[in-house]
C-alpha cells in the first residue's frame, strides 16, 4: 500500500477491483464502511457479486481478464471529459516528458519487439533528451510526442463500445463507475484503488496495476490521505517477506540479486545505481551502493572489506535472465533436474497451478523437507489418491513449526507497519520456530565446511551468523550497527551502536543493515519500535486518522508514501481539511515528508516521486517487459479468438513452460466454453493446509464448491445442491454446484458467455472434503513477476453420475 | 438498566467471526457439515451453535441483493419462553436484573422443549444431547465481569455493539435516520420489547423468515398454550412453520 488501512476512510470514492475485501481482509471493511458513512461512493467491480458488492454502493460485473480494457475506457473518458487534475499532472507526473521517435505503438505490439525470444528492447522507448541529459519537457502538453498526447492516442481506441463488447460492462455501468471515481479529479477529492490477487494474477497482472496507477496519477490521488493504490496484501506478513527478499530475483530492501554479468561490487553498482543530472530529482536510489554495502557488511561482518568488495565476490550470482520462480523450479524438477529441497510453511501441492503435474514433478525428488504447522497435500504427497506410495522414491522429511502465535517477531503489514507479536504459547513438542531452524540449520553445514573446507567454503564459514536465533536481536541486525566510530555531520556515532536511519548509512563500510528500508526500527533511546503502542497525535494527524507513535512503519515512519504530492508548488495541501503534510515556513507537519526539502517554488525543493529517476509519477512506464502503456491483451486461456483493441490476442511476453502435462485449450475452445476463475474464502487460509485442521473453520466451509448462474445451471442441467465435475485441458476436479443470482452470464462481442467461480482451500488430506481446484488452472505467467494466471482458464462443466472425492 | 445488543446489519460482511467467537467462548463442538448449495453453514441454529448468520440472496430490477443475519436469541424484555419453562419446572430458566440476559439451567432438561421452542416468537431455543435446552447466554459471565459478549469482541466492521439498553437504543435510532436516507424500508426489528435490536436495511423476510417475532406478544400463557396445540388457526407465517 502508498497508504495503510485507516487511511481508506478519507476517501471519498473507492474502487475495489481484482480483490474481494470484504471476505479476504474483512478488517480492510471497518474503514470502507467508515468512509461510506461519510459520504463516499464504494464500486465493486468483480467477476462475481461477493459480500464486499453487498456492502458496495453497486457491483459491475467483469469479464475475468479484461480490467485493462476497463480501465483502459476510464482513461479515455478522463481525458475526454477533461477530468484530470491539471496541475498536478504538470507538475508531478512525466505527462509532459517527450519520447523519444524510437517509440511506436502498431496494432497491439511496441516498438523494440523480437518474436523469436518474445521480448522486447526497451531501449527503444526512451526520452528524449537536453544536453544535460535531462528528459526535455513540453509544459502545454500539446506536442505530438510529450507522453500526455501519446497517451491520449493510445487510449482513444478505448470507447464505450468496444470496452463494452469486451468486458461484458454494459455502457451505462461503464459510465457509472467512470463518473463517480473521475470526480476525484478534483483538487479537494481523494479516490483510492483497493486490489489483490484479482489483478496480479493474470499474465498481464503488472499492468493491471499500471493502469490503475496512471489513473491515479491523472486524478491527483497519489500521495494524498484516502489516496493511493493500495494492494490488499494476503499473508499477515507477506508485505514483509516481500521486503526481507522472498522473490528469487531481489536481495533485501528492493535490490537486484547479483547476476553472472556483475562479477565485482564495482559491475554491480555500476549497472544499479541510476544518475539524474537533474537537480529538482532527489533519484533517491542513488544511495543504493550505501543500502547494498551495508547489507554485505550484514552478511559478511568482519570479513567484509573494502579489498573483497565486502565480500560480493564471495555471493552466488545467477546467469542473466534466467528465471528462478515456480513456474520454471517445478518444470525442471518435472524434468528430473531437482533432486531435493525444503519447502517452508507452504502448500505448493494445492497452491500453485497445474496440480496434476506439480505432484509428478514432487516424485521425481530424492528427497524433501516439509516444514510446517501440520501435515498438507505436500508433505503426505506420496500417499495421494491413485498413487502407491511404495512406488514413490521421495524420503520426506517433516518438520513440525511453531505457529505465529507461538513465537516472538513482526509482522509488517499491508500498510507497511512493522508490528511486533508475542509468544502467546509455546509451540509443542518439538515444534520449532522458522528462525530457530534457519539458524541451527546454517550452522550445522558451517561446521561441516569448517571440519572438510572443500573447494571454496568461504561464502558459508565467513559469513557473520549467530549461534542461535534471537527475534530481537535479529530485528538489531535488520536496522543496522555503525562497525567503528564514525562522525556524520556533527554526531559522532560510536561502534556498536544502532545506526539511527538510512541516512545515516555509508557504503564505506562502516555501517551494517540486513535491510535499508528497516533502518530506524530500532533505536538506543527507544528500543524496537514495532512495539510502540502510543496513540498520541496533533490535531493534524486525527484529521486522517494517521498514528505517527502506534508501531513504526517504513521508510522512515512515513505513512502516506509520495505526500509531497500532495501539497502545491508553496506547500499548501491541496485538501486542506485532510493534510498530510504541510510547509509552515520553516518546516514540514503531519506526517514524515519524502525528504525534508522546501517546497518546490522555493527552488530549492525536490520532485516529489523521489524513488524514480527523475523524480515524476510514471505516466509513461518504461521499465516494464511488454511496454510503457498499458494494453488490453486476453488471457492466454480466453473464450475469443479476438478483441477489438489489436490483432495481437494474448500478451507478447507472457511466460510458459511446455511441458506434456502444460496443455492449453485453444482461443474460443468449443471443448472448455466457459471461463473458471478461482479464489480464496473469508473461512480458511489460502491453500486451507492450516485452517482444514481447525473444526469450526471446516464447520463454516466444509467441502469444495462451484458458484454459477442460473442460467448455466439450466443449460447444463444441474440443481443446486449437485455434484459436478468441472474439466479443463489439464485435469478433472469435483464440486458441488452453488447456483446462485451472484453469477451472471457476460454478453461478449454478442454472444453469452458464462464465468464460474471455485475456491481453491480444499485438499484430499481432508477428508471428503474435495481436492485442489488448481488441478484445473494453467501455468502461464506475468512476464515481469513470473505470478501465475489463477484467475482466468477454460474450463466445462457436467452433472456429475457420482463423486468419489466429496462425502 | 438492561444491556442491549444493536446489530447492525447494514454493516455486516457476513464474516462470521461472531458465529466462530461464540463457539470458540462457549466451547461448542463442531458440527459435520456439508456443502448443499449455500455459504449459511450450519444450515441452522443446533445446540452448537447458539449463533448463526443467515445468508439470502435476492435478484430484483436487475440488481442483487445479499442480505446477511447474524442470528440469535434476542433475549426479550418479557421472555415468552421463560414463561413456558416455568410453567412447567419453576426455576429452570432466569433472567439477570442486571443484564436482562435470558438464562436457562440444567433443569430446562425436564421441560417439553417443542413447547420453549415454539413459545419463542423468532424460533431460537434448541435441544443439547443431554437433554438441557441451549441457546445465547449474552455470554452473561464476560458481561457481568465487565467484557463484551464473545461475539461483539470478535466483530471487525462495528456491526455488533453492546452496552446499556438506552445507549444502544440511542445509537440504533441514529443509525436508523441515517441509513433511511438511502434505504427508506430500513427499520428497527422489534426494539421496545428485546433487548437484541436489529437494524434492516429492507422487508424483514427478505433476511429470515423470523427477523421480527412472529406472533403478537401479551398472549396470556392459557392463550398461548391453546395456539400451540391447535396450529390449524396459526397464522401462515406461524411459528409452527419454522422447525427444520
Amino acid at each position: 500500500m502508498t497508504n495503510h488501512w485507516i487511511d481508506i476512510k478519507n476517501a471519498d470514492a473507492i474502487l475495489i477491483m481484482g480483490s474481494n475485501a470484504a471476505e479476504h481482509h474483512p478488517i480492510s471493511f471497518k474503514w470502507v464502511l467508515d468512509a461510506k458513512s461519510r459520504g463516499a461512493v464504494v464500486m465493486h467491480v468483480d467477476p462475481k457479486f461477493s459480500r464486499t458488492s453487498a456492502r458496495a454502493d453497486f457491483h459491475v460485473p467483469l469479464r475475468s481478464g479484461t480490467d485493462i480494457a476497463f480501465l483502459g475506457g476510464m482513461i479515455n473518458y478522463i481525458i475526454e471529459k477533461d477530468k484530470y487534475f491539471k496541475d498536478y499532472v504538470l507538475n508531478y507526473t512525466n505527462a509532459s516528458f517527450l519520447v523519444d521517435k524510437g517509440f511506436d505503438f502498431k496494432d497491439g505490439l511496441f516498438s523494440g519487439y523480437d518474436p523469436k525470444t518474445r521480448k522486447y528492447d526497451s531501449t527503444k522507448w526512451a526520452y528524449e533528451l537536453d544536453d544535460n541529459k535531462v528528459p526535455k519537457k513540453d509544459p502545454t502538453l500539446k506536442n505530438p510526442r510529450c507522453v500526455f498526447q501519446l497517451m491520449k492516442s493510445h487510449y482513444s481506441r478505448y470507447t464505450l463500445q468496444k470496452v463494452s463488447d469486451i468486458t461484458g460492462v454494459s455502457e451505462e455501468n461503464l459510465k457509472k463507475v467512470y463518473d463517480n471515481y473521475a470526480a476525484t479529479g478534483a483538487a479537494d477529492k481523494a479516490g483510492t484503488v483497493l486490489y489483490a490477487l484479482g489483478w496480479t494474477q493474470h499474465t498481464v497482472g503488472v499492468q493491471n496495476i499500471r493502469t490503475a496507477a496512471i489513473i491515479q496519477l491523472l486524478l491527483g490521488n497519489v500521495g494524498v490521505a484516502g489516496g493511493g493504490i493500495n494492494a490488499l496484501r494476503g499473508e499477515p506478513n507477506v508485505q514483509g517477506s516481500t521486503d526481507h527478499a522472498l522473490l528469487y530475483h531481489l536481495v533485501p530492501g528492493y535490490m537486484s540479486v547479483p547476476i553472472a554479468d556483475w562479477q565485482t561490487l564495482e559491475d554491480y553498482h555500476k549497472a544499479n545505481t541510476p544518475a539524474s543530472n537533474d537537480s529538482q530529482s532527489a533519484n533517491w536510489w542513488q544511495n543504493k551502493p550505501k543500502y547494498f554495502n551495508s547489507l554485505l557488511k550484514a552478511w559478511y561482518g568482519d570479513n567484509a572489506t573494502k579489498e573483497n568488495g565486502f565480500g560480493y565476490e564471495m555471493l552466488p550470482k545467477i546467469e542473466k535472465g534466467q528465471d528462478y520462480s515456480y513456474l520454471f523450479l517445478f518444470d525442471r524438477m518435472y524434468r528430473g533436474e531437482i533432486k531435493g529441497g525444503f519447502i517452508f510453511g507452504l502448500n505448493p501441492m494445492n497452491s500453485v497451478p497445474n496440480s496434476n503435474k506439480l505432484r509428478k514433478a514432487m516424485d521425481n525428488l530424492d528427497w524433501l523437507v516439509s516444514v510446517d504447522v501440520h501435515n498438507s497435500e505436500t508433505s503426505d504427497n506420496w500417499h495421494r489418491p491413485g498413487v502407491d506410495p511404495k512406488k514413490v522414491k521421495t524420503e520426506v522429511f517433516l518438520l513440525p513449526s511453531a505457529h505465529r502465535l507461538e513465537k516472538d517477531g513482526t509482522v509488517t503489514n499491508s500498510g507497511r507497519w512493522h508490528l511486533w507479536h508475542y509468544e502467546a504459547v509455546p509451540p509443542p513438542g518439538e515444534a520449532r520456530t522458522f528462525g530457530y531452524m534457519v539458524v541451527e540449520l546454517m550452522n550445522r553445514i558451517r561446521q561441516r565446511y569448517k571440519d572438510k573446507p572443500g573447494a571454496f567454503p568461504d561464502p558459508i564459514v565467513k559469513l557473520d551468523w549467530p549461534a542461535k536465533f534471537d527475534a530481537e536481536e535479529m530485528a538489531k541486525k535488520i536496522n543496522g550497527y555503525f562497525t567503528q566510530d564514525k562522525k556524520i555531520g556533527d554526531t559522532e556515532y560510536k561502534k556498536g551502536q544502532l545506526v539511527p536511519s538510512f541516512a545515516a548509512l555509508q557504503d564505506d563500510g562502516s555501517t551494517s543493515s540486513l535491510n535499508w528500508l528497516y533502518t530506524g526500527s530500532v533505536s538506543e533511546k527507544e528500543g524496537i519500535k514495532a512495539k510502540k503502542r502510543d496513540a498520541t497525535q496533533t490535531p493534524m494527524q486525527a484529521a486522517i486518522g494517521l498514528y505517527p507513535n502506534w508501531a513504526w512503519c517504513w521508510p522512515v515512519n512515513r505513512r502516506i508514501l509520495y505526500n509531497r504530492a500532495s501539497v502545491d508548488l508553496q506547500g499548501k495541501p491541496y485538501n486542506p481539511a485532510k493534510a498530510v503534510i504541510e510547509w509552515d515556513g520553516s518546516k514540514w507537519v503531519g506526517d514524515v515528508p519524502d525528504g525534508g526539502w522546501p517546497p518546490l517554488a522555493t527552488g530549492k525543493g525536490k520532485s516529489p516521486f523521489i524513488m524514480t529517476v527523475h523524480g515524476y509519477g510514471q505516466v509513461f512506464g518504461p521499465g516494464r517487459m511488454e511496454g510503457p502503456f498499458p494494453e488490453h491483451y486476453e488471457p492466454v486461456e480466453t473464450p475469443v479468438t479476438g478483441h477489438p483493441f489489436s490483432k495481437q490476442l494474448h500478451n507478447p511476453c507472457f511466460k510458459s513452460v511446455t511441458s506434456d502435462m502444460d496443455i492449453l485449450a485453444k482461443p474460443a475452445d468449443p471443448k472448455y466454453p466457459i471461463v473458471l476463475t478461482t479464489y480464496s474464502v473469508t473461512e480458511h487460509w489460502c491453500g486451507g493446509g492450516e485452517t482444514r485442521n481447525v473444526p469450526n473453520l471446516l464447520e463454516a466451509e466444509p467441502q469444495l464448491y462451484v458458484e454459477m448462474s442460473p442460467q448455466l445451471a439450466q443449460e447444463k442441467g444441474i440443481k443446486n445442491g449437485d455434484g459436478v465435475i468441472i474439466e479443463s485441458a489439464r485435469g478433472k476436479v469435483e464440486a458441488i454446484a452453488m447456483v446462485t443470482v451472484r453469477m451472471r452470464p457476460f454478453k461478449i462481442q454478442g454472444k453469452l458467455v458464462h464465468e464460474i467461480g471455485m475456491p481453491f482451500c480444499f485438499g484430499w488430506t481432508t477428508p471428503g472434503c474435495g481436492d485442489s481446484t488448481n488441478r484445473l488452472t494453467a501455468f502461464v505467467c506475468d512476464p515481469n513477476t513470473t505470478i501465475p494466471e489463477f484467475k482466468a482458464c477454460l474450463v466445462n462443466v457436467r452433472k456429475a453420475d457420482k463423486l468419489t472425492e466429496i462425502s | 438498566m438492561p444491556k442491549s445488543f444493536f446489530i447492525d446489519t447494514s454493516r455486516c460482511t457476513a464474516c462470521r467471526g461472531c458465529q466462530l467467537a461464540c463457539k470458540e467462548w462457549n466451547e461448542l463442538p463442531p458440527n459435520k457439515t456439508k456443502q448443499t448449495g449455500s455459504h449459511q453453514n450450519p444450515p441452522d441454529l443446533n445446540p452448537n451453535n447458539y449463533k448463526l448468520v443467515r445468508f439470502s440472496e435476492h435478484l430484483e430490477n436487475d440488481t442483487v441483493q445479499w442480505y446477511f443475519f447474524p442470528d440469535q436469541c434476542r433475549h426479550c424484555l418479557e421472555p415468552p419462553c421463560k414463561d413456558t419453562i416455568e410453567g412447567y419446572v419453576p426455576g429452570a430458566a432466569t433472567q439477570d436484573p442486571e443484564t436482562g440476559a435470558v438464562l436457562y439451567t440444567e433443569k430446562t432438561k425436564e421441560v417439553p422443549f417443542e413447547e420453549v421452542r415454539s413459545s419463542c416468537p423468532y424460533d431460537i431455543p434448541r435441544k443439547a444431547a443431554d437433554g438441557r435446552l441451549v441457546k445465547c447466554t449474552m455470554c452473561n459471565e464476560r458481561v457481568s465481569r465487565g467484557l463484551l459478549p464473545a461475539c461483539v469482541k470478535a466483530c471487525p466492521t462495528g456491526t455488533m455493539n453492546f452496552g446499556d439498553r438506552d445507549k444502544m437504543l440511542e445509537l440504533a435510532k441514529k443509525r436508523l435516520a441515517e441509513v433511511k436516507k438511502t434505504h427508506p424500508k430500513a427499520m428497527l426489528a422489534d426494539a421496545d420489547s428485546v433487548n437484541v435490536i436489529y437494524l434492516v436495511l429492507d422487508d424483514p423476510k427478505k433476511y429470515h423468515k423470523t427477523v421480527v417475532a412472529q406472533r403478537s406478544d401479551g398472549l396470556s400463557r392459557k392463550q398461548f398454550l391453546a395456539q400451540i396445540f391447535a396450529p390449524i388457526r396459526r397464522p401462515v407465517e406461524g411459528i409452527g412453520q419454522s422447525k427444520s
